[in-house]
């Protein structure tokens, strides 16, 4: 049973039926899935949830299919870690990690609103998809389209990092490089929709791809004990993760699934392409575009086509944004692998080291539960990591060199407390 | 100055279903003046209010956002190349 009405304007409330679409004719405002919430009570509940499967489509009541999921049958219900070391190193009582580094089959956020959008497409018979890509999603949609039978199409800028690039080309989606940035991709890849009508995810599927992002927000309430997290703290690219991690926690609130704790949303940029931070420090409704600058490519998009959303969002809950230096990401990166053991690329070091901002400027309480979302996998990203670690000592197979290291490792210890105890 | 103007799908109805329009005018501001005094209608949907475009419809001028450069204000020469393109979502 689907409980969706329709497609509707979030700007002018304009009503279109289930169909590929971009955006509302009358304002060009982003048109967004409309359900049934009233047809939904006492059938939509942590019970129903809890009997679905261990992926996305436990939550598909909320999701705009008509058919049985035959897309990302493993995408999602990745892990809420409790991060009671890095908790302690940061001083706060309770902090979680949502960790999409795990998601599948391409290790990111974006599995989600591929497996959904994937599934529209098939829906609608489309036989071709493509996207427009800072990596993951191209990464995704390639994936999950060799496993759908489909054929695939993904443009990308031209100086993405390898990983990103072999990550796809290994799925053999017909790929096309191009010579600019992020918005350089997309504003030719809306071109490409409208001449050759092929279902682009992020253009004429965006209503059904934006809705797989609430799954994050739907887990997150679920494995918190169906509960919310006070504080949400959220990457920002083009602005699609985070009002719907926040329409998620307001579906679940509107069906008394979780309580309304008033849950705070933070948005979390690279200090090299932060329209939609500056625009919240600012106090103004609207962002001016930025041409990126920073090692975060995935989330370097200077013209973030949801940023008013976001900004909207930010600020009627009650939340803030950060951005974060490049140095400052690599930072994040490495404090999160050694307390928590995850290895995230930088749009995670992002929202770790905004994060951590937040905190210290005492925008979000130490006392309070804190939620950080991490979406994307640091594998893929090694590139940034080049010349951050010592070189390890090289050895024959020999146990007396290895005794050797292990009596220079002591040696350094023993001489380490010693100056600690001065 | 004559400039061409590309529409894309979503406006073509108010244009009679037309991919581009040339037009004459100095600056984007004039040319999209020239554009929306040819199509009313297509006026409307374009701008938010008297001297601000609606903030889901980005302008182009030879692939360049106007906002980089002197935003309505940004000057044309003969034969550049104006796209209106609603701003899209991704990652
Ligand atoms: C790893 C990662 N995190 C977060 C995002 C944020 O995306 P958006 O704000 O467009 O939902 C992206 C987008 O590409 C991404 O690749
Ligand atoms: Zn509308």
């Amino acid at each position: 049973m689907s409980y969706v009405s329709c497609l509707r304007c979030k700007e002018c409330g304009a009503e279109y039926p289930i169909e590929p679409r971009t955006v509302c004719d009358h304002d060009f405002g982003p048109v967004e899935v409309a359900y049934d919430y009233e047809a939904m009570r006492g059938k939509v509940t942590r019970q129903s949830i809890e009997a679905g499967p261990r992926s996305i489509w436990r939550y598909r009541d909320l999701l705009p299919v008509a058919s049985e999921p035959r897309v990302g049958l493993n995408s999602g219900y990745t892990p809420l870690i409790k991060a009671d070391n890095l908790a302690a190193e940061l001083g706060v009582r309770e902090l979680y990690i949502k960790d999409d580094s795990t998601n599948y089959p391409t290790f990111s956020y974006k599995d989600r609103v591929v497996a959904v959008a994937l599934m529209k497409a098939i829906e609608f018979g489309f036989d071709t998809v493509g996207c427009a890509s800072t990596g993951n999603l191209a990464h995704s949609v390639a994936a999950h389209a060799a496993k759908a039978g489909l054929t695939a199409f993904v443009m990308i800028p031209h100086d993405l990092e390898e990983g990103k690039i072999i990550g796809s080309q290994v799925f053999s989606p017909r790929m096309v490089k191009i010579r600019g940035n992020y918005d350089d991709v997309n504003r030719l890849c809306s071109q490409i929709a409208d001449k050759y009508g092929w279902a682009i995810v992020n253009v004429n599927l965006r209503p059904y791809y934006t809705e797989g992002a609430k799954t994050h927000g739907f887990e997150i309430a679920e494995q918190l004990g169906w509960k919310l997290p006070q504080h949400t703290v959220v990457p920002v690219a083009g602005g699609t993760i985070l009002p719907k991690i926040w329409k998620a926690y307001q579906e679940f609130i509107t069906l008394g699934i979780v309580e309304d704790n008033k849950p705070k949303m933070y948005a979390a940029q690279a200090a090299g392409c932060n329209p939609v931070v500056t625009a919240i420090e600012e106090n103004s409704d609207l962002f001016r575009p930025q041409k990126p600058q920073t090692i975060a490519k995935s989330i370097a998009i200077g013209n973030p086509a949801d940023g008013y959303y976001v900004i909207k969002v930010v600020r009627e809950s009650g939340g803030y944004g950060a951005s974060a230096t490049d140095s400052e990401i690599i930072d994040a990166i490495k404090l999160l692998a050694r307390t928590e053991g995850i290895f995230t690329e930088p749009a995670g070091g992002t929202t770790l080291a905004a994060a951590i901002k937040l905190i210290q400027q005492g925008r979000i309480p130490r006392d309070e539960s804190i939620c950080v979302c991490i979406t994307g996998n640091g594998l893929k990203t090694i590139e940034v990591m080049h010349g951050q670690f010592a070189a390890a000592p090289v050895i024959n197979a020999k146990l007396s060199e290895f005794d050797v290291i292990v009596d220079e490792i002591k040696e350094k210890a023993a001489a380490a407390t010693a100056t600690a105890g001065v | 100055m004559e400039v061409t103007i590309s529409i894309p799908t979503a406006l073509r109805p108010q244009v009679d279903n037309k991919d581009t329009v040339k037009v004459t005018g100095s600056s984007v501001r004039e040319a999209l003046g020239a554009l929306t005094a040819q199509y009313p209608e297509l006026g409307k949907r374009l701008y938010a209010g008297e001297n601000e475009l609606n903030r889901f419809i980005n302008v182009y001028v030879n692939d360049e956002d106007i906002r980089f450069m002197d935003n309505l204000d940004t000057a044309l020469k003969e034969g550049d190349e104006v796209s209106i393109i609603p701003a899209i979502a991704g990652g």
